[in-house]
Parts: structure tokens; sequence; C-alpha cells
């Protein structure tokens, strides 16, 4: 058995014997699960964001990628014969696995919910749109402008990559500050639980000099602090979790015309991503207690 | 760290060992032996040095000249895991105790057999027979705030034999109770020389000294002018 697995084994097993060498009170009991909690919860937090984020990223980018528009602005009595040549060139493109004319029905509705509901479509010189859906493979959007310029003058292709990219890019971002979030939240949790152990070190000198003087390694004095410490970040951010989820749970639900708040939450399997946070809150607990420990031991005469 | 054995071979050894700190000698010229089953008493005036000294025989200190050897091997050698294994084999007894007070008198004891590992029964045995020994057994539940001067000294004497260990180092034991306790610590420690272990008792008071050398042949050492002479002759 590795020297780290036989750690791990005492961190879980423990000694009744050597937990009871350290005094079991003090402020640093309460500073480590307070912050344990409170960085557990910030963590729910920032997982929901980053698992958030990259949906809507992956959504954006796989719808806009499938669809595109061609707009056709043509003296009225020449907008149904353009539309009806734009939808012929489409049909015969490789790449477009449908295209059709938005009926007026359609283009009023898209306009809602900037003019109102009664708007006079019939009555506005607004441009017909085609929606184009792609095939898995896609068009060739050059090609298609060149043909669409020759056949169709008054055709716009639009194929959302002017828009698209930055949408793309920002979820991207939101989803990297996610992670970004999530690091710095593990090491002020790092930060906090090395000076509440450096603090309970502090405050037991006298412990750690009866220890050393009936011939106690550095390891042991150090192992009773950290299984302390370990457990008591593990027990903080198990409520810190949980609460984080509670909070998540009483969000408002996602829905179609919601923006991206309301979808701030977990799916599926994400739901087991909270799981995660208490033995990783534990292991930091573990690495930083372990190194605050040894440290102040080493500096110690 | 060798934990080599040979009867007759000094279990700590100084060699022209000297210690200073914050730029002032505290000790000079410093050469002693101490040999398995010896008496030592190490006397001389507050301040003299004389926990130092101590201090340096259980690996507390680093020489910073001379050469000292904990069981033949230089201390400068050792890690501090060789150091925590040397002190299981040195006993120490301090004026002011050191106990873990959030413990009771039965786990302050038995402290030295929890850190080294030792199994729980065989705690309970020797526990009960040291308890006895040094006649605290009544007191083994108490916490070490409730006991008397004397009380502590004993709990004390007790954690520092618990193990067997080779040599006893003690550090005033006798400074914070009355006569009559005094001599029954020394009986003690007298009757532990007998069962073989090596004592060093480090104190300025002359009158224990004088009481002991009616039951062990004791060397009486003297520190002066930070160094080190036998002073037998005038007690």
């Amino acid at each position: 058995m590795s020297r780290e697995t036989r750690g791990a084994f005492a961190i879980v097993a423990g000694d009744a014997q050597a937990d009871r060498v350290v005094p079991p009170t003090g402020f640093t009991a309460w500073l480590t699960l307070f912050s344990a909690a409170a960085m557990a919860f910030l963590a729910v937090f920032a997982v929901a964001l980053a698992l958030a984020t990259g949906r809507l990223a992956d959504r954006w980018s796989e719808e806009l990628a499938r669809t595109s528009t061609v707009r056709i602005s043509a003296p009225e009595g020449q907008m149904a014969a353009q539309t009806e040549a734009a939808l012929k060139v489409l049909r015969t493109t490789e790449g477009v696995k449908s295209a059709r004319a938005l009926s007026d029905t359609e283009q009023r509705e898209l306009l809602e919910p900037w003019f109102g509901p009664d708007v006079p479509v019939e009555a506005l010189p607004i441009p017909r749109l085609i929606e184009i859906v792609e095939t898995g493979e896609g068009y060739d959007p050059q090609g298609l402008r060149l043909r669409l310029s020759a056949e169709v003058p008054g055709a716009v292709l639009d194929d959302h990559t002017r828009w698209r990219r930055p949408l793309v890019r920002a979820a991207g971002r939101l989803r990297f500050l996610g992670w970004v979030s999530l690091a710095l939240i593990g090491g002020a949790t790092a930060a906090m639980i090395t000076l509440a152990a450096r603090a309970a070190l502090a405050a037991n000198s006298q412990v750690i000099s009866v220890l050393r003087l009936v011939g106690a390694r550095d390891s042991y004095i150090a192992q009773a602090f950290v299984r302390r410490f370990t457990l008591r970040a593990l027990t903080g951010a198990a409520v810190g979790a949980a609460l984080g989820v509670v909070a998540i749970l009483l969000l408002p639900r996602a829905q179609a015309e919601g923006g991206f708040l309301t979808g701030l939450g977990f799916q599926g399997v994400h739901w087991l991503w909270p799981l995660a946070v208490p033995p990783l809150a534990a292991l930091v607990g573990y690495v930083a207690t372990r190194a605050a420990a040894l440290g102040t031991l080493r500096d110690l005469p | 760290m060798k934990r080599r054995r040979c009867k007759g071979a000094a279990v700590i050894e100084l060699e022209n060992v000297a210690y200073s700190y914050g730029g002032g000698e505290l000790l000079s010229e410093i050469s002693l032996t101490l040999q398995p089953g010896s008496f030592h008493f190490l006397t001389g005036p507050s301040g003299a040095g004389k926990t130092t000294l101590l201090k340096l025989c259980y690996g507390a200190l680093v020489p910073t000249a001379g050469h000292l050897s904990l069981f033949e091997t230089e201390v400068r050698s050792m890690t501090r895991d060789d150091i925590a294994l040397a002190r299981r084999r040195i006993g120490v007894v301090h004026q002011d105790c050191q106990f873990l007070d959030h413990l009771p008198v039965a786990d302050n004891i038995a402290l030295p057999l929890t850190v080294s590992g030792r199994d729980t029964l065989e705690q309970e045995s020797n526990l009960k027979e040291l308890t006895a020994w040094v006649g605290l057994s009544h007191r083994a539940h108490a916490f070490p705030p409730e006991l008397s001067g004397g009380e502590r000294q004993r709990a004390a004497l007790a954690r520092a034999v618990i193990m067997s260990p080779d040599v006893v180092l003690a550090d005033e034991p006798t400074g914070n109770v009355d006569w009559e306790m005094s001599l029954r610590l020394l009986h003690l420690l007298a009757e532990l020389n007998r069962m073989g272990k090596t004592i060093m008792i480090a104190t300025h008071d002359l009158a224990l000294i004088r009481a002991a050398k009616t039951q062990v042949q004791a060397r009486v050492l003297r520190i002066s002018n930070r160094r080190l002479q036998l002073a037998g002759a005038d007690l």
C-alpha cells in the first residue's frame, strides 16, 4: 500500500487515540466549517454557470450553424417572381436540405415583439424571408451568393456567421469564466483552511511541545490536525453544497422566452456534479492542512 | 537510525560542545559521557545553563560547536524522525511538567505509548503498574490542573518512564514540592537507577544531592562560567 493510500485510509478510518491529543474546540473549527460551506455553496453556482453556458454555446452553435436566411428585397410586382426564382436556385443547391418562404403570418409573428400584434404586414414594404435548412455537410455560401446575385438580383444570403461567431465566443468565454471561478473558489478555500490550520497550530504550541517531548514524529502531530481539518472541510462543504442545490432548485424554470438566467441550473446527469464538491473540498482541506502543518512543524525548534 | 546497544557504550556523549544563542555563548567546551546505569546531578546557579545542557541531551537543541552523540549517533546526522525515535529512549521530567490539560492524568502518562502506536492492552497494563508505583492510582481520571505540585511531578515521572527508556533527564523535579515529596521523588529516581536506567537530575537543591548520596552512587557536576566541572568534593 503506498504512503498516499495509507494516508487517505488513515483520514477515513481515523485513530481515536491520536484524535484526542489535540483539543477539540476553538474558533478555527467554526472558521473552517463556515468557509468550506460558503465556498461549496458558491462552487455549486460556479459549476451550474459553467455547465449552463456550455449548453448555451453548444445550442447556439448547433442551431445557428444548421439554418440560414435569404432576404428578398424587390419592388412589389417582382416580389413573387424573385421569391420563386430564389427557391428554385436553392432547391438545386447541394447542401441545402430544404428551403421555404415564410408566410405573412410567420413574418407578422417575427415583427410582433417590436410593432405589436396588429401590424399590417401587407401594407409595409418589408422584404420576404426564405428559411434554409442545411444538410449535415452544409452548402458553399460563396457559390450560393454568386448564383443568387446572377439569377435573383434582390436576394441577400445571410448565413448568420456575422452574429453567430460573437455569440458562440461570448458563451464560450462565460463557460471559461465559470471554470475559472471554480478554480478561484478552490484556491480561496485552500488559503482559508491554511490560515485556520496555522492559527490552530499556533494556538496549540504547548500541545505540540508536549507531543515532541514524548517522541511524537512530525507526521503523527500533523496527522492529528490534518484529519480534523479534512473532516471539517468535508462536513462544511456537504452542508454548503446541499444549500447550493436547494437554491438552484428554487430558481425560476427555464422557458422558451426566458433568457439565459432562467436556464442556470443542472440537467440530467449534471445533477451529480454537486456531489463532487464535498470530496473535492475535503481534498483541498487535506492538502492545505498537511502542507501548513508540516511547514509550521519544520519551522518550530 | 542505528540502534546499536553495546554494553558499556555511552548513551549520551558530549565532546567539546558549545551552545550560543542571540550572539552570546551559553555553554562552552562541555565534555560529558553518560554511561548506562550512571547517576548524575547537574548543579549550578540559576541561569548557568543547566536546562540548556539537558535540552542538548535530549536533542531539543543542536550544539553550535563540538560533537554530541545520542545512542552513538551524531546528532547533526539525525533526521527529525530519528530525534523523535531517540526521545522515546529518553524520559524527560520538566519542572513545569507540561501536560495536555484536556486529557486525564492516565492518558497523559500513557502519551508516549500512544504516539509510538503501542497497543491498548500493553498501555493498560503498563499504566496500572506505573500509576501504582508513583502513588497516583486514585488520581488516574483527574485532569492535570486538578493535581497538586507533587502529584504533577509524580505523573511527569511516570510519563517519563512508561516507555522503559534508557535515560531519564529531570530538570528541577523537586522545584515546586515540599521536602517530603522531594525525598519521595528522589527515592523513585534512585529505584529507576537500580533498575539500570541512566539518570541525570538538574537541581540547585544541595540538600537533595546530599540526601541522594545515601541511596545511590552519584556523580555531581557543576556548571560555572559556561563550563562543566566535577563538584563532588564540596558537597
